[in-house]
């Protein structure tokens, strides 16, 4: 196998009292979308930080494509791209005095800079606003021109931290076609995120970080069968005085089925955990029809990554999320 | 080599654009400066005629560049500051340049600043007849003891930018340093004029030494030997400075 892009072995930095990363250890091989999910203040910033030679770890191995970060950090830089979380667009600049500025930080030749701009500008959507100052732009278009940004030097490697916070629906799409794209180039996407979504979408592989540590890693859907949850809802066609008790027999004969792991009542509906949908939903069917039990719907759901996480963390991703900035 | 070159002239192009496009914030220096010349010039014209024997606004003009200087480069290390706060200097950490580019391309930009505002108020100088007794030379003398002064004052300002706390505290920097060293310096009236603890106090303000020099360029004429005198203790001035920059922002910068 082929050296991985990332390599960090055993990666230990406290701030003071506060341990940011409690000794993780992630590998990401080259040309993957890899996710690190977790809420914030788990240390996914202070990884990136590390990665990008910001920050130097207290303990443990960093490479960037077999290259240390603390022995070689300008090489290390010449590889990677780094969008942060908040915008770093200046207001006062167009969009092609951006490119040029990070072009003459890369130390492009003028050829190469003018075609990478048109180039990038053109795959984030900001073809035609070349000349116009940043000020004038909404905050997608911020968003959209820091992350062609990262790329004027077309690097390997490119960390995004939050590249979807606060974007509405629309421009939110735009940044995962984007991301989408970059992988279609070869690019290697590190990705930081606290949306179970964007994990979801676009990760090959996905890090869940709990307060400093790697809690489990995987692809999402082998995270997901990990679980060996489906959830099948079943809701009972019948008025407010008796569907108490039609939903307790209803849930007596379904615990008694091999297939039923758990059952849990919410109002007029049953939430059923099984191992898997497919075998278990004529089951539930036919339980129901023997006890001439009217239902009104049924619904079924896989287990999302908020429920990885839950299984993993031993508690909910939201409680821990504390409110952003 | 070069890639350092272009790195800083990146950097450096940013800076210029932005003096460019807010032409504001140069507005905002030379508020005061430009205040002292005509009102402060005027009321003291009479009164002053004794002690500074002549026109007043010739005697006051030094004191005005100074402060022009001064108080550019002072404020020079905000826009760091900001690129501090608000995560782009981050950013532009990541990049494979030399930590220096940052600080030689900002440094540029503020002196080049400098040289702008100074002739600003030396243009307007002329236009309430002041005479520069040494000429055309004169002015590139004094525009270059302008900068000899900026140069330390704007490393200060660097230094500024990586060890306060945040541009609340730099503001409040700024305000208690610009004009209260220029009072405390021969800006305004003769060295032995001033109380005694005030004297003293001027005595180790490099502004002291740039308008002596520059007031003998303006009234008098060519003094080599104060010129040169002159010019040896800004250079000292500037390379303490400098000294104590590279050891405090080599730290700040890695």
């Amino acid at each position: 196998m082929s050296i991985p892009i990332v390599r960090i072995h055993n990666l230990r930095k406290s701030y003071g009292p506060t341990t940011a990363l409690d000794g993780v250890s992630v590998e990401v091989q080259e040309g993957k979308i890899f996710g690190l999910l977790g809420p914030n203040g788990t240390g996914k910033t202070t990884m990136v930080k590390v990665l990008t030679t910001l920050v130097r770890p207290d303990e443990g191995e960093v490479k960037v494509s077999g290259i240390d970060v603390l022995r070689d950090p300008v090489s290390v830089r010449r590889l990677i791209g780094y969008v942060p979380q908040e915008l770093t667009v200046d207001p006062y600049l167009t969009a092609r005095e951006h490119m040029r500025y990070y072009a003459d930080l890369y130390h492009l030749s003028p050829a190469i800079q003018e075609a990478r701009t048109r180039e990038l500008l053109t795959l984030v959507g900001l073809a035609g606003q070349e000349d116009r100052r940043v000020r004038q732009f909404s905050g997608g278009m911020k968003k959209k021109l820091d992350l062609a940004c990262g790329l004027i030097h077309q690097p390997p490697l490119i960390l995004l931290d939050e590249p979807s916070l606060g974007l509405d629906v629309q421009v939110r799409r735009d940044v995962w076609n984007y991301i989408q794209k970059l992988k279609q180039q070869g690019t290697t996407v590190f990705l930081c995120t606290n949306y179970m979504d964007e994990a979801e979408r676009l990760c090959d592989e996905v890090a869940i970080i709990d307060r400093g540590r790697i809690a489990v890693m995987g692809t999402p859907a082998a995270l997901r069968s990990q679980l060996k949850r489906d959830l099948v809802s079943v809701e009972i066609a019948s008025s407010n005085e008796d569907h108490g008790t039609t939903l307790a027999a209803l849930e007596k004969a379904l615990s008694r089925l091999k297939i039923v792991k758990g059952t849990t009542k919410d109002g007029a509906r049953l939430k059923v955990y099984v191992e898997s949908n497919e075998v278990a939903l004529p089951q539930i069917l036919q339980s129901a029809a023997n006890l001439a039990i009217p239902l009104r719907a049924v619904t079924y759901s896989r287990p999302g990554l908020d429920e990885v996480f839950l299984h993993h963390t031993g508690h909910s991703f939201i409680e821990e999320d504390e409110t952003h900035e | 080599m070069s890639e350092f070159v272009q790195e800083t002239k990146g950097q450096l192009l940013r800076w210029l654009i932005h003096l460019w496009r807010e032409p504001f914030s140069m507005a905002f220096n030379l508020v005061n400066p430009v205040i002292l010349l005509i009102f402060m010039g005027g009321a003291f014209q009479a009164l002053a005629r004794d002690s500074t024997g002549g026109d007043y606004r010739a005697y006051l003009l030094p004191g005005i560049l100074a402060l022009t200087a001064f108080g550019n480069s002072m404020a020079g290390g905000i826009p760091l500051l900001f690129d501090k706060e608000n995560g782009f200097l981050l950013r532009l950490m990541t990049a494979p340049i030399s930590r220096a580019s940052i600080l030689i391309s900002r440094f540029l930009a503020v002196n080049l600043n400098t040289i702008l505002q100074c002739l600003i108020i030396l243009a307007l100088g002329l236009l309430f007849g002041i005479h520069i007794a040494t000429g055309i030379g004169g002015v590139f003398t004094l525009l270059l003891i302008s900068l000899l002064l900026g140069f330390g004052v704007t490393v200060i300002s660097l230094i500024l930018a990586f060890v306060v706390h945040g541009h609340g505290d730099f503001f409040a920097i700024l305000g208690i340093t610009s004009l209260p060293l220029t009072f405390l310096s021969s800006a305004f009236v003769p060295l032995d004029s001033l109380p005694g603890w005030m004297r003293l106090l001027a005595q180790v303000n490099p502004m002291t030494y740039a308008v002596n020099g520059m007031r003998a360029l303006i009234l008098s004429g060519w003094d080599i030997g104060l010129l040169l005198r002159i010019v040896v203790v800004l250079l000292v001035f500037d390379g303490l400075v400098f000294w104590l920059g590279s050891r405090i922002l080599g730290r700040h910068l890695t």
